[in-house]
């Protein structure tokens, strides 16, 4: 049988000892996972080994790790792959970022993913009179919520999430993935109240950097970085929600300014995101920003022209998209999750309205 | 080969040095430029957030543009945040029919239909995929010896990995190292070569935005890099134009100079540091001249 070398993290705080690696030998199948390497170094090797784990089968959660250097499930990787991808063909092993160690692999889930749960209201609040059975409501009203719904808990996204990395106090991804869940849930009645929370916490989802990391950490597809999309969506377009943290204002000076210039104008975004040029909120902000700006005149980068004016205008096409869309009474959404990839290219689509029965395979586990 | 070429705002706009020091490398390469002057900006993922079918609707017209572009092979951007907002458009556009044709409805206005499958791809694809390293380090005249260089991929270019066609066959997310090798340089691994410069939320978390900088510039200077290059120039805002303010943000002095990929590039060619722009930097590039002019006064001697 071949073997592979498993190199995990140890760290035992009790000890006052630093971290350190250690390597272990394992004698496996390559497509047995690395949870099945650790089990058999524990067994074999050191029962000291510290590692959370139950089901196996990458259906609880409990075994998020960072296999060389990415967060995943560790038995849903299997030990060819991850040698494949090692340097040296070492396999490293190491517990999950943005969490405190308790022991080796094993992250204090409850100090940060389990808090952060709790602090966007993870249960429904719905509106009026308690009905006299269950709350009903049609199907289709919930496939909306299915993606969010797919999340295990295993905080492979927190791990990952760089803004969490330089902000301790956002939200982050899996807590927000779930608030989406009741927000779009047709029988809450707090959507307004919730989002108003979440955009106006300066951790909130204005603090998500959109760098795709918790999408790419995600073993089910949750994509929490889409989630938070949509409820900065939800919470600007449909009630209007003016964020202390500039999120809604800095988007739609986005948007008003490429529909006004076609390409972006840099120099009236900034105070645009702040309420204007003349607004009390853009004053302190402009005159921060007034050395890095005298910088960039003085080294030729930026002309007083360029700040000032901008050549380019939006033609009258562009205009029409963006009145077009803007016009219509509900927007459009095509959620890849829900609707599915057609099979048959060419065809027309018959999953967009099966949507819900043709979900997409989960990701390949070695991806 | 002739490319509809799409350069962004940004590099128009703030990193005009970027635009410019494309227009110098394409023509070492063989490249011909077919501007795509009636395209507008991508969005760069807010518009996405602010309403998807304008996003994608603004997005298939430029690829309807770019496909309209008689002899072109391909689409080619410079921004790592271009590629990335496209592609995101691009994979719901191609992966549902009844949903392009909707958009098309609204395109078809001006005569503009999106067919579905645009091979849309950033310089640093197209170097790899199209050209060739081999290729490229033919034309290196002034090979980057003993230049130290950190790949700043940034998010937008190597995250999601499936979207972004990143697989076993197309390692796009080793491209930036395989690159500063074939120009002859020396690659500096460090912690936030995959890390977000903390751009976006410049404007809600000017703090957190700041030591994301701050924090990768650091570590790339603890590891000894001369400079860093990036495919993106709204990395580049943050990296570069905000250094100053980041060095504040995380208390240490940092002076790393950051490089457009295209400059990387034209100074492996033999352009003049001056001419590809470096000089328009707020941190002023002086381990890459003091380099590049040290090369020019040892071949002398030589």
């Amino acid at each position: 049988m071949p073997d592979y070398t498993l190199r995990l993290r140890r760290y035992s705080p009790e000890t006052g000892a630093a971290p350190y690696w250690e390597d272990f030998e394992v004698d496996l199948d390559g497509h047995r996972s690395v949870l099945d390497g650790i089990l058999q170094a524990k067994d074999r090797t050191d029962a000291s080994i510290g590692i959370r784990c139950s089901c196996r089968a990458a259906i609880c959660g409990s075994c998020g790790v960072r296999v060389n250097g990415k967060p995943v499930l560790a038995c849903h990787i299997h030990l060819d792959r991850a040698a494949e991808k090692a340097v040296g063909g070492i396999i490293m092993v190491e517990p999950m970022g943005n969490m405190p160690v308790i022991k080796d692999l094993i992250v204090d889930m409850d100090a940060v993913h389990w808090k952060k749960m709790q602090r966007v209201t993870p249960w429904l609040l719905p509106a009026g009179e308690e009905p006299e059975r269950e709350y009903i409501v049609a199907p289709e009203s919930m496939i909306d919520v299915t993606q969010t719904m797919a999340c295990i808990q295993c905080g492979a996204c927190v791990s990952d999430c760089l803004s969490m990395e330089v902000d301790p106090l956002f939200i982050g991804p899996a807590a927000l993935a779930k608030a989406y869940r009741f927000v779009g849930d047709p029988r809450d009645g707090q959507q307004f109240e919730r989002l108003r929370d979440l955009a106006e916490d300066p951790h909130g989802i204005y603090d998500c950097t959109h760098c795709f990391n918790c999408i790419e950490a995600c073993p089910k597809g949750v994509a929490p970085m889409s989630q938070i999309m949509r409820l900065r969506r939800i919470a600007g377009a449909d009630h209007e929600i003016d964020d202390r943290n500039n999120g809604h204002r800095h988007e739609q000076a986005f948007v008003d300014n490429i529909e006004r210039n076609g390409l972006l104008h840099e120099a009236d975004l900034l105070p645009d995101s702040y309420g204007g040029k003349f607004h009390p909120r853009a004053v302190p902000e402009l005159v921060g920003s007034l050395p890095v700006i005298l910088k960039a005149l003085r080294t030729g980068k930026v002309t007083p022209r360029k700040a000032l004016l901008h050549g380019h205008k939006a033609s009258e096409d562009v205009k029409r998209i963006f009145k077009h869309v803007h016009d219509k009474e509900e927007r459009l959404e095509l959620n890849l999750y829900v609707a599915g990839e057609e099979q048959d290219p060419g065809e027309s689509s018959a999953q967009a309205d099966a949507a819900g029965s043709h979900l997409p395979e989960e990701r390949s586990p070695n991806t | 080969m002739k490319v509809a070429y799409w350069p962004g705002c940004v590099s128009r706009g703030f990193t005009p040095e970027l635009h410019g020091s494309m227009a110098k490398v394409a023509p070492l390469l063989d490249i011909e430029l077919v501007e795509l002057d009636r395209a507008c900006c991508t969005g760069a993922g807010v518009i996405a957030e602010h309403n998807q079918e304008l996003a994608d609707t603004l997005n298939a017209r430029t690829f309807a543009l770019a496909q309209q572009v008689e002899g072109a092979e391909l689409m080619m951007n410079i921004c790592s945040t271009c590629q990335g907002a496209q592609s995101e458009c691009q994979e719901r556009l191609d992966a549902n029919t009844e949903y392009r044709d909707h958009v098309n409805e609204t395109l078809a206005a001006e005569g503009l239909n999106y067919k579905k499958g645009i091979a849309n791809k950033h310089f640093l694809w197209l170097m790899v995929e199209e050209i060739g390293l081999d290729v490229v380090a033919s034309k290196v005249t002034r090979p980057l010896t003993d230049l130290r260089i950190g790949p700043f991929y940034g998010c937008y270019i190597v995250r999601p990995t499936d979207r972004l066609g990143i697989d076993r066959e197309h390692p796009r997310d080793t491209y930036l190292q395989q690159l500063i090798e074939a120009l002859g340089g020396t690659v500096v691994d460090y912690a936030g070569q995959y890390k977000c410069c903390g751009f976006p939320i410049i404007t809600m978390n000017k703090q957190a935005s700041l030591m994301q900088a701050g924090r990768h510039l650091g570590d790339a200077l603890d590891a000894d890099a001369d400079c860093l290059v990036t495919p993106c120039p709204l990395c580049h805002l943050n990296l570069d134009l905000q250094q100053p303010l980041a060095e504040k943000v995380v208390g240490r002095p940092l002076g790393m100079p950051v490089l457009h990929l295209p400059q990387l590039v034209g100074l492996a060619f033999g352009v003049e540091p001056k001419e590809l722009g470096l000089t328009r930097h707020v941190v002023r590039p002086t381990s890459v001249i003091d380099w590049s002019t040290s090369v020019v006064a040892a071949v002398a001697a030589g």
